[in-house]
């Protein structure tokens, strides 16, 4: 097992080197070089930072050079400082940002797992029957819905109508007159409208995978033994079928994870969460171009890690794989 | 011999197993119906979609603006229908790029095996590992914002789910005997890739496009809604949304009818896609085919 999770370590380290360099291309995509993009209109393109970003890249050096500086001083997450007026490093602009993106990003896959899994297993035992057609609409128009139109609508119909819920920031004005418990509840209820956005369009098509593994399984030999031993049907689903069943969505999950973490972009600037995604969205706005590589490299090396963690975990949970070796995933 | 790729037979093989799915022929029907409409929206569009009256500023849905107008007074559906070029163009295009991107990267992988498909592999990995929201706002953050770089980036960030899918196909194609009879009478490597395999590995790739258009449609929007997409003055389904996002409170048809047009565009395609791949062959759909382009966002 130790052997297993050290080989998908290793394998990752090239991956890690690949998003430095990936990141390190984006910025000579600009036509003629970044300094062009700040043109004389530019409230930032003072003779000073033209200077220091001349400096910070390395711009009067060959290009190997310049990315092996960058990559140097990245390694010791070291992204310079901020174009903006108040200069701060970059990574502390994004460590101010990243718990929040993390917590909501966190609590968003919880809901999605604990609620895809009963929906996809209702599903895929009951195939054809109303409820499962209902559930196909549903993951259908899940698909479709854009979601920061959901959000419009949410934030219009619960948020300026009825008026029950919060539409932006993670805090009423009034927040430190509140007492303790009212302070939890207020920061809760600014968490409802974001998360239910978040996990509209996971959900459906996580339901959906669930549903089709779950087909998939039931009609295996095994689930046949398991019915003809006399198992009641809730020992055959619940025990025998779900358990398999769970296997491949350890990987759907994994693999799911950018897509969630991107969505945090829409979501974050929508309801104004001061997270990575609104970071991003503001730095690319001022043209904030260490703020711009700095939170591209952390977001892919997150996710680089965490999709280490779920193929761990699927080798932890099935032997096949980690015994398998080189079959064991695509 | 090369087994014919769309013989008169498969084709009436694949219409008839089509045109029993009813989901698939709505959403097939929706679709070339929006093809008609963005063709012709010139024709369709009962005011300039860029006309300015400050007489009428975010008037409500009456009989002269049926879906009202924006802060500008723009008439909201003349500038729905225009929109529904930019989505259709940035579909069709961006989903081209990917296309052949991946089916080069993937025949190539696919084909030579080894040290090639290995890198071409890692690449795709790579690429997957970014979120690709995060990946295209910080593109665009050093490129000039048009509809040509739009298309260019979501073309360029979302080739990798064929680029595996025309792989898998190539190694299993590879090893069948019309390609080694080939091979063996001298056939050489493009040949035998362009003729014989190719043809036969299309089908995931046409599904893969049919189902890649609605994402990339969404993207765009996305991208459009951030104000980081296709600029105004061009109409398109994100702006029109954008524009409404400060006047939410007193112009709801700002928000609601250029959303609905994304929504069923959206499941449209969707349900063709799947009927695409249903009738085409039963075993993409536990393959999984679009599920991998589905995910990203």
């Amino acid at each position: 097992m130790v052997l297993f999770a050290l080989r998908r370590l290793i394998i990752s380290v090239p991956l890690l080197i690949g998003i430095t360099f990936v990141s390190y291309l984006v910025i000579t995509l600009a036509p003629g070089g970044p300094l062009d993009f700040l043109t004389p209109e530019d409230p930032n393109a003072s003779p000073e930072v033209k200077e220091r970003l001349i400096k910070e890249f390395g711009l009067d050096q060959p290009i190997y050079v310049q990315y092996g500086k960058w990559l140097s001083r990245a390694v010791r997450l070291d992204f310079g400082r901020s174009f903006l007026p108040d200069g701060k490093p970059v990574l502390t602009k994004i460590g101010e940002r990243l718990p929040i993106t993390l917590l909501l990003n966190v609590i968003e896959m919880l809901i999605i797992v604990g609620l895809a899994v009963p929906i996809g297993v209702m599903s895929a035992t009951r195939q054809y029957s109303l409820y499962d057609k209902v559930t196909t609409v549903f993951v259908f128009i899940g698909f479709a819905t854009p979601d920061f139109w959901l959000a419009q609508l949410l934030m219009i119909l619960f948020g300026l109508q009825l008026g029950w819920l919060p539409i932006s920031g993670l805090r009423s004005l009034n927040f430190e007159y509140l007492s303790f418990w009212t302070q939890q509840w207020d920061f809760l209820s600014h968490l409802v409208l974001p998360i239910v956005v978040a996990t509209f369009g996971g959900l459906a098509g996580f339901s959906r995978y669930m549903r089709q593994s779950m087909l998939e399984v039931t009609r295996q030999d095994y689930i046949q033994t398991a019915r003809a031993k006399g198992l009641s049907e809730r020992v055959v689903i619940g025990k025998h079928a779900l358990r398999n069943a769970l296997l491949p969505v350890v990987t759907i999950l994994g693999l799911s994870l950018p897509g969630l973490i991107g969505g945090s972009i829409i979501v974050e600037t929508i309801f104004a969460i001061p997270g990575m995604g609104q970071l991003m969205v503001q730095s690319v706005f001022s043209r904030d171009y260490p703020v711009v590589m700095g939170n591209l490299v952390i977001v892919a090396t997150l996710t680089l890690f965490a999709n280490l963690v779920a193929d761990v975990a699927y080798g932890l949970v099935d032997p096949r794989i980690r015994l398998g070796g080189r079959r064991g995933r695509r | 011999m090369a087994p014919r790729v769309k013989s008169r037979g498969e084709v009436r093989l694949f219409w008839r197993s089509f045109s029993r799915n009813q989901l698939a022929m709505c959403g097939g029907l929706v679709v070339a119906l929006l093809v008609v409409v963005a063709v012709l929206a010139p024709v369709l569009a009962p005011w300039d979609p860029n006309g300015v009256d400050t007489k009428r500023i975010l008037a409500s849905p009456s009989k002269s603006h049926w879906l009202g107008t924006d802060p500008l007074g723009r008439d909201v559906l003349s500038r729905v229908l225009y929109g529904s070029r930019i989505s259709l163009a940035v579909g069709f295009v961006s989903v081209g790029i990917a296309a052949i991107i991946g089916t080069i990267l993937g025949a190539a992988a696919g084909y030579h095996g080894g040290i090639v498909d290995n890198f071409i592999m890692r690449l795709v990995d790579l690429m997957l590992v970014f979120p690709r929201f995060f990946l295209l706002l910080a593109v665009l953050a050093f490129l000039k914002p048009s509809i040509w770089t739009i298309m260019a980036v979501i073309g360029l960030t979302g080739w990798m789910g064929v680029a595996r899918l025309v792989r898998a196909e190539f190694l299993t194609l590879r090893e069948r005997e019309f390609v080694i009879w080939s091979e063996s009478i001298g056939a050489g490597a493009l040949r035998v890739i362009f003729r014989h395999i190719l043809p036969n590995a299309m089908a995931p790739v046409l599904v893969a496009m049919t189902l890649g258009i609605p994402a990339a449609i969404l993207t765009e929007a996305g991208l459009s809604f951030l104000g980081l997409g296709v600029q105004p003055p061009y109409a398109t389904w994100g702006n029109i949304l954008n524009d409404g996002r400060d006047y939410m409170e007193i112009a709801w048809w700002m928000t609601l009818y250029p959303g609905l047009a994304i929504l069923f565009t959206v499941l449209s395609y969707n349900l063709l896609g799947e009927g695409i791949r249903d009738a085409l062959d039963p075993r993409l759909r536990r393959a999984g085919v679009g599920r991998v382009l589905r995910l990203g966002r």
